[in-house]
């Protein structure tokens, strides 16, 4: 089954590890890497793992060694907070100053980042066109098309044998398509909650993130599991 | 292992009641017990004492004795003596009960019970002007101990019972209770300890962990139960666990007796014999269903009309198994394998809680193998053979949580804590970089790269002494304390009732309209509300019953050899029902049968496959795991291995060529490449991962009701686990993740020893079909989960569903 989403005439291919490559612009597009959550829970009293930012970058680094990009656009939300860029380790500063440097990267501003850092190299941008495409952090309410978005984290179950698997996805209506977090650390919202659907036609697909390999469904074959987190942990604030 | 322990008796001291208890006792025509005159002496001495009697011995009274003698002769305010139980209910029962006799005899002695349940207010006020006798559990305790006021509260303390010590030891509420007890012998340097304990196989271990010198008094057990196994009128099953076949059966015998309890081991269980009682209900008999997951009102209800002798049956789980004695109940039914003697012996013991007349009880199996365990369980329990583990060692999440308690009640030297905390018997054995580990745990998460020492939740001072950082960390400690972590829950309602909860990945497998049963009600899914499952009345043709994670205790080490035993003792045979001695025999003429210090191996073509079977009895998640590497070894012998089922008494694994080696197989090595294999991509160690980084303070915790619909969740407790693993492979939650691991859902402590034992013991029988014993193995398949779900396997299956949907 093919996995590949078309939008507005562009071939969007999403990738095993979350991100999205568009080969005719040879352009990788990723959402919500969230750089230095661990630290920002650490400072209140959640002491994660420190090394969630050394793990997306080894993930991100291994993707565009495979792909090859000539551009990679980061939908928002790369930063987890305003201060995310003074806590980076030296190690991790250096292999993301090494991207940009790589390829033409653009930082799209998110509800975390609303000014991220220029320290790492790589242009700030606010939501764009490119082509025939939009790309923004939080989908616009309302009738758009052709529109590629991250902020929520999608999530999909599905009923197997047994039990209902619970994995990150990608979403796509055949106008706009929000893309999964990228980012170590990060949850996820099922798309069946009211404030995705609410921005999805009434029919769409999803393209799962399996183990191995991708696998798409449709939304009549999906699970409500809208307020259902069983994977995950955590006392957070509500989005903003 | 099973023991045989002859009875302890302490020296008696013939020193009677003093008066007004004297007075009181003879007034209701009671004289006291010979062990609770020795428990007035022990109390005199100040001699930390374990009291062992069988269920129902009145040792709760026994317990409270001393403090009543002790406060109606000496009146004085504060906080005489500490009451701790590992239920909420039973506290607050005891309270009642503990009521009475300073009423009735006028004593003025303040009683008050504090559980996760009392008011804030009365909490503030018990803490500045605490009762004589506080009834609390092990994690109020803990609270309590992490204030700052502690000390204050505490200081005049002079006796601390412990209630169902038995229940406690050995879990990680019982290290938590222990660690707690450690503190309160610093604090209160002239108090004592008391333990209040079933029959046990290991009272010295229990002793110990009451105090190193406890003494131990051992009241004798009364007449010998009568135990009967349910005659299945030649239709014992094959397969399955419920024993439904059963239900006449004992609907006759619920009829028959006062009041009856019915316990199960799941409770999925417990709904499906709750329907099948009242279908067969002509009578209209008061049957009632009490487990884990009914709102916790509608359990107060079972339990109060059971105490009020309404109800003639009740179906339970192990719920049940503790609590508030019962005098009506004349009749105990245990459905399905007992799995361990012990065991039976505690719920048999909820009957008839006189101690002069016989327990009464019927034992149910819900299959062959089964009725085998049902019939050496019996010869077990009326030769007084106990099994049981020995306490094992403290647990280390539970360590960093109780560290972290001990910095909010106040700055503390890390070289007095840890001889404070190696007091606890169960920590007695705790190496002091262990301590060190957990303690860097505490302070900034413990990691080589040391990121988060601005974030330090700890700091030391000049003379090195440690102290917490910010009063956030306190709060964050009291909203996390505890170390029951349960699986996911969602509140299910019809109406504006509250049902109880059920698991959230069960409702999720549910859509609108679906029928279930909970509660012993047929329930119509409606949908999800504000986090509610709403539901109302209905009827469907194929109900789904709600299923839970964990509560499958696996057969005891103890039975799993009494039954290799029983195969090669057919004089005991006769005890069996025809059809299933008929089995065994066929079995032995065919086959071989599987004999102690053995392993047996029986190999069959079956439909294109070659079946390997292991009669291991070693429990289900030792075969489970079994299953997992065998599986993983057929594979680099090239096996090529299709999937294994595991049940309690033997795996079995499934393969596409014959495997020839059956030694090789089996050998111990394959705890070493294949296990650390496995272990890369186990499931079952994040699971476990989670609930140790819950309970060691790395995860909050949710709190229920406190979720918000549309709330972004946080993260994945599975990505924390792999990238710990990668980074810092000895970390020290890594390391009680393998420990929780290896003796729970891996138990990889009985694996071992099986695999040990098979060295060289392998009774290897090459069939040319299915043997009579490996039926109840094979037609399990398809039944139980076939080995782990592979993700991708399952969603391709998935999708295929949809095709084949839309192409009929």
């Amino acid at each position: 089954m093919s996995m590949i989403f078309q939008l507005q005439g562009a071939t969007l291919v999403p990738d095993l590890s979350g991100a999205l490559l568009w080969d005719d612009a040879r352009t990788l597009i990723v959402a919500d890497l969230h750089f230095e959550k661990s630290s920002s829970f650490a400072a209140k009293g959640q002491l994660l793992p420190p090394y969630d930012t050394a793990t997306t970058l080894q993930r991100l680094l291994a993707v565009i060694d495979r792909v090859r990009p000539a551009r990679v656009i980061c939908l928002g939300d790369s930063f987890h907070d305003t201060h995310a860029a003074d806590r980076l380790h030296p190690d991790d500063m250096a292999v993301l100053r090494s991207l940009t440097a790589r390829v033409d990267w653009l930082w799209v501003v998110g509800n975390h980042d609303p000014a991220p850092p220029d320290t790492f190299g790589g242009a700030v941008v606010h939501d764009f066109c490119l082509g025939p495409l939009t790309f923004r952090h939080i989908a616009a309410p309302g009738d758009v098309i052709g529109e590629i978005s991250g902020h929520f984290h999608p999530k999909a179950a599905v009923a197997t044998r047994g039990k209902p698997i619970t994995r990150a996805c990608f979403v796509g209506d055949g106008r706009r398509l929000i893309l999964p977090a990228f980012g170590a650390f990060t949850g996820g919202l099922n798309v069946r909650d009211p404030a995705i659907l609410a921005l999805l036609a009434p029919r769409f697909e999803v393209v799962m993130l399996g183990q191995t390999k991708l696998h798409r469904f449709g939304s009549h074959q999906l699970k409500s599991q809208a307020v259902l987190t069983s994977d995950f942990y955590g006392a957070g604030k509500r989005r903003g | 292992m099973m023991t045989r322990k002859a009875p302890i008796r302490a020296r008696r001291k013939l020193v009677g009641l003093p008066e007004p208890f004297a007075g009181w006792f003879s007034a209701r025509g009671w004289r006291p017990h010979g062990h609770q005159l020795d428990l007035l002496a022990a109390a005199r001495e100040n001699a930390p004492v374990l009291l062992i009697a069988p269920t129902g011995g009145g040792k709760t009274l026994s317990g409270f004795l001393p403090s009543l003698v002790e406060l109606a002769a000496a009146p004085a305010a504060g906080l005489h003596t500490l009451y701790i139980s590992p239920l909420k209910a039973l506290a607050v029962d005891v309270h009642r009960n503990v009521e009475r006799p300073i009423s009735e005899m006028g004593l003025g002695i303040t009683t008050e019970s504090r559980t996760g349940d009392t008011p804030v207010g009365k909490k503030q006020r018990q803490r500045r002007r605490p009762p004589n006798i506080l009834m609390t559990t092990p994690e109020s305790l803990a609270l309590l101990l992490a204030h700052k006021d502690a000390g204050e509260i505490f200081k005049g303390l002079r006796r601390v019972v412990v209630d169902e010590v038995h229940a406690l030891a050995g879990t990680k509420r019982g290290d938590l209770l222990a660690l707690g007890l450690a503190r309160l012998r610093r604090l209160a340097p002239l108090s004592h300890c008391v333990g209040l304990s079933a029959t046990v196989a290991f009272p010295e271990e229990l002793a110990a962990y009451i105090h190193p010198d406890a003494r131990i008094i051992a009241v004798p057990g009364g007449p010998k139960p009568e135990i009967s196994v349910v005659s299945a009128h030649g239709r014992m099953p094959w397969s399955g666990h419920m024993g439904l076949y059963a239900i006449p059966d004992i609907y006759r015998a619920i009829a028959a007796h006062n009041s009856t309890l019915i316990f199960v081991n799941t409770r999925a269980t417990a709904e499906l014999v709750f329907q099948a009682l009242w279908k067969a209900n002509y009578h209209n008999l008061a049957i009632a269903l009490h487990h884990g997951s009914l709102d916790r009102e509608q359990r107060r209800k079972v339990e109060a009309a059971m105490a009020a002798g309404t109800l003639r049956a009740v179906v339970a789980t192990s719920s049940l198994d503790l609590g508030v004695d019962w005098g009506a109940v004349d009749l105990v039914v245990q459905m399905g394998a007992p799995k361990g003697s012990a065991r039976l012996v505690q719920r048999i013991g909820r009957s008839n809680h006189r101690f002069d007349a016989p327990s009464q009880a019927l034992l149910v199996p819900g299959n062959r193998f089964e009725a085998l365990e049902c019939a050496v369980a019996r010869t077990a329990v009326l030769a007084g053979a106990l099994d049981g583990e020995a306490p094992r060692p403290g647990a280390l999440d539970v360590l960093c949580q109780h560290i972290m308690g001990m910095a909010c009640a106040g700055p503390f030297h890390p070289d007095a804590l840890y001889a404070e905390i190696i007091s606890a018997a169960p920590y007695a054995g705790l190496a002091r970089t262990d301590f060190d580990a957990a303690l860097r745990f505490v302070e900034n998460g413990g990691y080589s790269l040391r990121a988060y020492e601005r974030y330090a939740r700890l700091f030391c001072d000049s003379s090195g002494f440690y102290h917490i950082r910010n009063q956030q960390f306190v709060r964050q400690y009291r909203m996390n304390v505890g170390v029951i972590v349960e699986a996911e829950t969602i509140l299910v309602r019809m109406g504006r009732r509250k049902l109880g909860r059920v698991e959230e990945q069960f409702i999720a497998s549910l859509s609108p309209g679906d029928t279930f049963i909970f509660g012993g009600r047929m329930l119509k899914y409606d949908g999800i509300q504000e986090g509610v499952a709403v539901t109302s009345r209905g009827a469907g043709k194929e109900p789904k019953v709600p299923a839970y994670m964990g509560g499958r205790l696996p057969l005891s080490a103890g039975l799993g050899e009494a039954v290799q035993r029983f195969f090669h003792q057919p004089k005991l045979w006769p005890a069996l029902a025809p059809e299933v001695r008929e089995w065994l025999n066929v079995q032995k003429s065919r086959s071989g049968l599987p004999a102690p210090g053995r392993v047996m191996v029986e190999t069959f073509p079956r439909g294109g496959r070659y079946f390997t079977v292991v009669y291991g009895f070693a429990g289900r998640n030792a075969h489970q795991s079994l299953g997992l590497l065998l599986t993983r070894r057929m594979l680099r012998m090239n096996t090529k291995p299709a999937g294994f089922v595991a049940g309690e008494y033997a795996v079995a694994v499934w393969s596409l060529k014959k495997p020839e080696n059956i030694p090789a197989l089996l050998d111990p090595d394959i705890l070493g490449y294949e296990l650390e294999e496995w272990i890369n991509d186990s499931n079952m160690l994040r699971r476990t991962f989670r609930t140790v980084a819950v309970i060691a303070g790395l995860i909050e915790r949710k709190h229920p009701g406190h979720q918000k619909s549309g709330r972004q969740v946080n993260f994945n407790s599975d990505v924390i686990y792999d990238v710990l693993r990668r980074y810092e492979p000895d970390h020290i939650l890594l390391r009680a993740t393998r420990a929780d691991a290896s003796r729970g859902l891996i138990d990889l402590d009985r694996l071992t020893s099986m695999l040990v034992t098979a060295r060289g013991h392998i009774d290897h029988y090459d069939l040319d079909r299915i043997s009579p014993l490996a039926v109840p193995v094979i037609l399990t398949i398809g039944k139980e989960s076939i080995g782990k779900a592979m993700i991708d396997d399952l969603l391709d299956d998935a999708g295929e569903g949809l095709i084949a949907e839309a192409m009929r």
